[in-house]
């Protein structure tokens, strides 16, 4: 049953072969197995897993096939959960209890889906390997060949990805800001795809950097990603930024075929210190989509050395003015004081952990007086240089593709002195969000010590139909299927 | 004569620039679909995102954008097509998400003006610099409990314009009539009632003082003013402190303060180290507001006539007074209740009879002219017994007291009264010659040449007819006979 991609299990349960409570019991069977191990799940909802299962399986003993009715998956930290503790991984919100029901997850209700319980993540999202969690750091179920050290699955969706890959789920949701969906995805080899900006909404979703935070599903494969991202989607008027465009069919969109398509390779992704088997991958997985009737062009991004420096800029100050509203006066943890700026000091001192903090501080100052000009404004029109650079090569180009981060997972540990270095884990992925475009990773190989790489695929604004038909070309000529030591049904 | 304050070292000018806070009438908040009523009980009127509570996401109300394009039209300044909101940011317990969304670079509305009117009659234009939209912010209630504050979020989020003047105004009087103007403008419009007491209007006034064709100097600004008077004494005193302030020697320093109307002072209102900076910054959860010109000029069409229109209308077509116009278009209100009363009579008579008897029975009762004892349908039937003579003025007065005592209709008054005039000439020269038959004397005293002894038989005919003769007809009677 662990098998099963979320496509399959949706047929299986329409076929009657199991039911959504079969399903959900063996997945929360799995949870309680390895939860402890992968610390994924920072909440289990068994019960609310097992009443959704069960009106599944009403729904599906009426004839009544949702998009999702009946399948299992976990949903990031971020989203607000009515009635369930949503945390953003920090320990100021960990008692924080939504009244609400993010549009994102009520949309995935909607069309039947079970949720197992809320998955692990980075601090309010930030960061790239899910150590700045305050109820710990997520355990990559992959490790490197011959070696026990845990390594990390990426961030922030860290838990997301590290559930499905051990699945515990057979999808789950997850944002990004930066590459907070795709990075880890390629971390933890399966898939997962960040939609245009505004293509789903974002209200409910506890804000890290609003014009970047984009919510995209994890998922095993293309076609469960796309199905998944069918019921995430579409308008709401809760959203001012959200868009009033009809959703396409992303699964027959997967079917497509890359024949006669355009694809564009960004020369400013190469770099000398560029892991050589990422660069040999990446050669493959231009190879593969040629095999399918593509043709590869070489384009040029040039303000592309530029995205992660300024995304730095701009993500931190959005935040240091999203997170003041966590000051301890109404549904955040408090920390007393003797006046007004100590309940704020103290609360938010013992609130937010450190990365959280840096980055507030970082916000803080590109927003003063007499550094506005020179950081953040001027942040923002490399942002549109960098939009244009895309707009540009999309007149030229139908996609492009890269890889998706510039290694394969690191250990716990690795990294973890120079807070720079973590930043360039997104070195990739942040003009996607710079610029708003769609962007997904898939799995292409396996590196020398057994770790998953991924490939990114760039789409026009809006154009997630091209992306997911790239996608699905390139897992068809990839052929994954390696699984990680620890999953459920398997290995140890 | 211009205003100005006279020092140890001469006479000082004032300069004065307002910032005025209108709470936009809508029927929920700029951007969340919470009532934005007043009065009720507190944190009863708050939605998630007027709490912000994680995830909540603000959407921009477009009845308050209408409200602020109707003000902008009605201060006769640019409507920006394009303007954008920004977050001002500070931490305080009643902003509940930690920053104010406000509009900082680009405004809804740029530049305007408004002409007052001073006693001496002469009319001044005061430049407004911009009109915009932004958030109030809830209130701290310190007085609930003897160590901690307690929040009412139910103001949190009700649209606000901030209207901001020049620094064109030059003394209490101007500010007095800007404030007023403004104010009026607003309740013609309908985009905010004006009520200062309850907070839907209060102003924050820069104040600086300078010699006569100096460049200006540091200002202070006197937060929260929230009456038309307190903002003309909080002037006074500001210049006054800051006139003694640079004539001993010493430096204003440009800092926030309050005014204390029960010692006439203004005072700092928080330590420097507060200053703020407040990290403006476009809000990344709102797109750019982008108007429709065809919108504009619909709501353009729609503006009812305003107060200078009006007034020009009255003085123009009714032939009143500037004064007498500026006292009865003032109010919407009252303007629409002078015209009502108006149509078909003498606008003069009319003019009078509401800023005179009206208006003081207004004053007597308490009573606003919404809920007027008197209605303009029955001031106007009033001012058509005068007109066909059925009644004299003076009887018109005594029918008018008993309309406001009884709320009758004043023909009825009239008819169960008995106080028709008389207008029979046969009977006035019966009265006329009784009279002069009773005073041979007086008679005589009269021609011998004391032409005032001519009022003294008037009020005696007048008298023996109870009021009721016709004045003219007396008269003419009386000429007559004794010529």
């Amino acid at each position: 049953m662990f098998d099963l991609t979320l496509a399959g299990a949706r047929a299986g349960l329409r076929k009657g072969e199991f039911s959504s409570r079969d399903l959900t019991e063996a997945f929360l069977g799995a949870i309680e197995t390895l939860n402890p191990v992968l610390n994924a799940f920072i909440t289990v909802t068994p019960e609310l897993a097992l009443r959704h299962a069960a009106s599944a399986d009403a729904a599906l003993a009426r004839g009544e096939h949702g998009l999702l009715t009946g399948i299992p998956l976990a949903i990031k930290d971020l989203f607000c959960t009515q009635g369930v503790r949503t945390t953003a991984g920090s320990k100021i919100l960990e008692h924080f209890i939504p009244p609400y029901e993010s549009t994102v997850s009520a949309n995935l209700l909607r069309d039947g889906a079970v949720f197992l319980g809320k998955a692990n993540l980075d601090e309010f999202a930030m960061g790239s390997s899910n150590i700045t969690s305050a109820f710990g750091p997520v355990v990559s179920p992959w490790t490197r060949n011959g070696d026990n050290r845990p390594l990390v699955p990426g961030g922030s969706s860290g838990g997301s990805a590290a559930a499905v890959a051990a699945r515990l789920a057979l999808g789950a949701t997850a944002t990004d800001t930066g590459g907070s969906i795709r990075q880890p995805a390629s971390f933890c080899g399966i898939t997962g795809i960040k939609p245009t900006y505004g293509r789903c909404s974002r209200w409910g979703i506890v804000a890290f950097a609003s014009s970047l935070d984009q919510a995209g599903p994890v998922a095993r494969t293309v076609e469960d990603c796309a199905i998944m991202l069918q019921s995430m989607s579409g308008f709401d008027p809760k959203d001012s930024t959200s868009a009033d465009l009809p959703v396409p069919d992303f699964a027959a969109a997967c079917r497509r075929g890359v024949k006669g398509l355009r694809i564009g390779v960004p020369r400013e992704y190469r770099s000398d210190d560029m892991p050589p088997e990422i660069e040999t991958m990446w050669q493959q997985g231009l190879a593969w989509l040629r095999e399918q009737g593509a043709e590869i062009v070489d384009v040029s991004l040039p303000h592309t050395k530029y995205g992660l420096a300024t995304y730095y800029i701009v993500a931190p100050a959005e935040a240091s003015s999203n997170l003041a509203r966590y000051d301890g006066v109404r549904f955040s943890s408090r920390t007393d004081g003797a006046d007004l700026n100590e309940l704020y000091e103290n609360t938010r001192a013992a609130g937010f952990g450190s990365e959280v903090k840096r980055r507030i501080m970082i916000g803080t100052y590109v927003l003063s007086a007499g550094y506005y000009d020179a950081y953040y404004l001027r942040a923002q029109k490399i942002r549109a240089l960098i939009l244009k650079d895309f707009t540009d090569v999309f007149r030229t180009v139908d996609a492009l593709v890269t890889p998706t981060a510039p290694s394969a997972a690191f250990a716990q540990g690795e990294r973890m002195d120079d807070p720079l270095k973590m930043y360039f884990n997104d070195v990739f992925t942040v003009p996607a969000n710079m610029s708003g475009i769609p962007g997904m990773s898939v799995p292409a190989g396996l590196d020398a010590q057994g770790l998953p790489l991924g490939l990114q695929v760039l789409g026009r604004p809006f154009d997630e139909e091209t992306v997911f038909a790239v996608g699905a070309a390139i897992e068809r000529a990839a052929g994954f299927t390696a699984l990680p030591g620890m999953r459920a049904g398997g290995g140890a | 004569m211009s205003y100005a304050i006279e020092g140890r070292t001469g006479p000082w000018e004032i300069v004065v620039g307002l910032e005025v806070h209108a709470q936009a009438i809508t029927k929920s908040k700029l951007f969340s679909g919470a009532p934005a009523n007043f009065g009720a009980e507190p944190n009863s009127q708050v939605s998630f995102v007027d709490a912000a509570f994680p995830g909540m996401l603000p959407v921009l109300n477009q009845e308050a954008v209408a409200q602020a394009v109707r003000t902008g039209l009605g201060l006769n300044a640019h409507i920006n097509l394009v303007s954008r909101f920004d977050r001002k940011n500070y931490f305080y317990a009643d902003l509940p998400s930690g920053y104010q969304i406000s509009q900082f670079e680009h405004p809804i509305v740029g530049a305007g003006q408004i002409e007052i009117q001073l006693a001496d009659g002469t009319t001044r234009q005061i430049g407004v610099t911009r009109l915009h939209l932004e958030q109030d912010a809830g209130k701290s209630l310190h007085d609930q409990h003897p160590t901690k504050s307690y929040i009412d979020l139910n103001r949190a989020g009700v649209p606000l314009m901030e209207i901001v003047s020049e620094p064109d105004i030059r003394s209490p009087e101007e500010a007095g009539a800007y404030v007023r103007k403004l104010r009026s403008i607003l309740r013609y419009l309908g985009t905010c009632d004006g009520n200062m007491e309850e907070g839907s209007l209060r102003a924050d006034v820069n104040v600086s003082v300078r010699k006569h064709g100096e460049p200006y100097r540091t200002r202070c600004e006197i937060k929260n003013v929230n009456s038309v008077r307190f903002v003309m004494l909080a002037i006074e005193a500001e210049a006054k402190r800051q006139i003694e302030v640079w004539e001993d020697g010493g430096t204003v320093q440009q800092e926030t303060r309050l005014f204390d109307p029960n010692r006439n002072e203004t005072r700092p209102m928080r330590s420097k180290e507060d200053a703020h900076d407040y990290r403006y910054f476009p809000d990344p959860d709102l797109l750019p507001v982008v108007l429709d010109e065809v919108w504009i000029a619909e709501l353009k069409a729609a503006l009812p006539e305003l107060p200078d229109a009006k007034q020009a209308r009255f003085t123009g077509d009714f032939g009143l007074s500037s004064y007498d116009a500026a006292v009865l278009v003032a109010e919407r209100a009252t303007a629409d209740f002078y015209e009502a009363v108006a149509a078909g009579h003498d606008p003069k008579q009319a003019a009078n009879w509401v800023t005179g008897d009206l208006f003081a029975l207004l004053n007597r009762t308490g009573r606003t002219i919404e809920d007027s004892p008197v209605s303009a349908a029955a001031l106007g039937a009033l001012l058509g017994l005068i007109a066909d003579n059925t009644i004299s003025g003076k009887i018109a007065k005594q029918v008018f007291d008993i309309m406001a005592e009884t709320g009758e209709d004043p023909a009825a008054i009239v008819q169960a009264r008995g106080l028709r005039q008389v207008t029979d000439t046969s009977a006035i020269d019966a009265v006329v010659d009784a009279v002069l038959a009773a005073n041979p004397d007086k008679v005589a005293d009269y021609k011998a040449g004391k032409d005032k002894m001519f009022g003294f038989f008037v009020g005696q005919v007048m008298k023996a007819m109870a009021g009721k003769g016709n004045p003219a007809l007396v008269n003419a009677a009386l000429k007559a006979r004794i010529g």
